[in-house]
């Protein structure tokens, strides 16, 4: 008993040797003369408008900062919390008149799945991953982004999904 | 050491070093295109960093290839498997030796200081070796590439190596016929196993692509089975064999394989040149077939054109095989085995018939070796084609495995 097979009806011009080979040839070569999709990325850039992140793109951590130049975050110690990598790493601190400022903030990076739940977690709006995608560094421990990296990152952050308008528009 | 023979070792060494050195450089450009045209293809710009244009990202990848590390399998058959990537390197670069390049020069009479006189007699033809036997040494040294391949699959002791090179191997005898019955057909009109020859009577008459059409489809399609191009690279088949036989090769030993495959990929290309579309002749002119008798610049320039024609000619069919390639699937393995035992078989067969009567009957009309024995031959071949494109096509007379099955179910 021969195993049966699903054998699709096909007009002879699609399944003939020559002629479907010739043919298929005649449209490979019109790609030729197609605009090449490649993006030459060090040459070309996002700036110079060769592509475009999406808006909701989650990339390295900012933390944004009020008008003294502090950083927004209360450590209320919600983003450790919701972490799922675990990468964030808070020790609260006190100051005189009982507002609560991160000691020691550090995101390690690579351990951050950039899952963006510590940004949507965060009461303050302070803590935000961002549009932005060139991280190379020299060292390992330079993944690791203290609180004082944090602020000064200028890249624009992310907008998360709003279910209410889920096309983003 | 006498002048003459002095002469001749000068012209024979000069050869075959410029060959080399030409095939060689002519592998890595034939990489260079198959990854910048499958680029094009696809859209895609390809490698463009290294070198102008990308021309030395093979360079750097040989280099690399040349510090990794070998590793021979703990099972394998330590000799054959060494032995096997050369087996596959070397007939692809000895069948060049018998393809003419260019018109031939002429002969010389020549003092050089410190080495004395050097004298050639007569013409100096254009080939590496003007054998009288040209068609059987391509044939015989085109089956030997095989034994690389099918020894290294052996030899590697692993069984997706093995059934490529038993794939490779089937698939060489299966397509060797058609290639061999083609090849019939040009003796035929030629009536002569001297490639020199074949192109002579190709200037005489017209290109054997129009008067042996039908043998210059199944020569091109068993080329690619040869070697072992899409869409019949079977045994390489890395969809279901990870890599067919050069699974277990490394480092240099390995990329030995893609060069000589590629080293083959030329010399088809330039077969198919040579016996179908006339070699170096430059079309539509005669001035390119006199023999020169003494050196002036128009002999010169003469050879220079005709090598510039065969290289056209080659480049040309060196970028139809890449454009195959990224065009066709692979066939399946029993399409394989049916199209070459049931469709080109029978097919080359009958044309040696055809053609032979043909032959026959205008040998017997004594129509003279000229451009209208090659029209009444075109006249002949028109009709096949045409029945062979648009009446023999599968499902009607070729069934493919279309109606193999609906007979068994």
């Amino acid at each position: 008993m021969a195993i049966s097979v699903k054998v699709m009806r096909r007009p002879d011009r699609e399944v003939s040797y020559l002629r479907a080979t010739l043919k298929g040839m005649a449209l490979t070569f019109s790609h030729v003369f197609r605009r090449k999709v490649t993006m030459q990325y060090p040459e070309q850039t996002e700036q110079e408008g060769f592509w475009s992140l999406s808006p909701r793109w989650r990339g390295t951590h900012r933390m944004l900062t009020d008008e003294q130049g502090r950083a927004k975050c209360v450590a209320c110690g919600l983003c450790p919390q919701i972490c799922p990598a675990n990468c964030i790493k808070l020790i609260p601190g006190e100051d005189e008149e009982g507002n609560r400022y991160p000691l020691i903030y550090e995101i390690d990076e690579f351990r951050c799945v950039f899952c963006g739940y510590c940004q949507e977690v965060c009461p303050e709006e302070s803590i935000h991953v961002g549009v932005h995608y060139e991280n190379a560094e020299y060292e390992r421990e330079r993944f690791v982004y203290d609180l004082e990296r944090l602020c000064a990152q200028t890249h624009p952050v992310s907008t998360l999904w709003d279910p209410s308008d889920p096309k983003g528009e | 050491m006498s002048p003459e023979l002095k002469g001749l070792l000068l012209v024979a060494s000069l050869k075959v070093l410029g060959l080399f050195v030409a095939l060689l450089v002519g592998v890595i450009m034939v990489v260079w295109v198959e990854r910048r045209g499958s680029a094009l293809l696809q859209d895609r710009l390809g490698p463009n960093r290294v070198g102008p244009l990308g021309l030395l990202q093979n360079v750097a990848d040989g280099l690399k290839n040349f510090i990794k590390e070998e590793v021979v399998p703990h099972e394998a058959d330590k000799i054959l498997f060494q032995l096997a990537p050369l087996l596959s390197f070397i007939p692809a670069f000895l069948m060049f030796a018998v393809i003419p390049y260019a018109a031939p020069l002429p002969g010389f009479d020549i003092t050089l200081p410190v080495l004395g006189r050097f004298v050639y007699e007569g013409p100096v033809a254009m080939v590496v070796a003007d054998l009288p036997v040209g068609f059987l040494f391509i044939i015989a040294f085109s089956s030997l590439a095989v034994y690389g391949i099918t020894l290294a699959g052996w030899a590697a002791n692993s069984k997706y190596a093995l059934l490529g090179g038993l794939r490779a191997s089937a698939q060489m005898i299966s397509y060797e016929l058609a290639i061999g019955l083609s090849l019939v057909v040009v003796l035929l009109l030629a009536g002569n196993v001297s490639l020199g020859e074949v192109i002579a009577f190709q200037q005489r008459t017209t290109w054997f692509v129009f008067a042996a059409t039908i043998a210059y489809m199944t020569f091109h399609i068993g080329a690619f089975a040869e070697t072992n191009r899409l869409p019949f690279d079977l045994p390489e088949a890395e969809a279901e064999l990870v890599a067919g036989y050069h699974a277990e090769y490394s480092a240099m030993k390995y990329a030995i394989y893609p060069l000589s495959e590629y080293a083959a990929l030329i010399t088809m290309s330039a077969f198919i040149a040579t016996l179908f579309f006339g070699g170096w002749d430059i079309p539509f002119t005669r001035w390119d077939e006199q023999v020169a008798t003494a050196w002036s610049a128009e002999a010169v320039v003469r050879s220079a054109l005709t090598n510039l024609a065969f290289l056209l000619k080659t480049f040309f069919f060196i970028w139809v095989f890449v454009w195959v390639r990224w065009t066709l699937p692979r066939f399946r393995y029993d399409q394989l085995m049916f199209l070459g035992w049931k469709v080109l078989l029978p097919l080359s067969l009958v044309y040696i018939v055809i053609m032979a009567t043909a032959v026959l009957l205008l040998e017997r009309a004594g129509v003279p070796h000229t451009g209208r024995y090659g029209l009444w031959l075109f006249l002949v071949n028109v009709p096949l084609v045409v029945a062979l494109v648009w009446g023999l096509d599968r499902r009607r007379v070729l069934a493919g495995t279309v109606r193999r099955v609906r007979v068994e179910a």
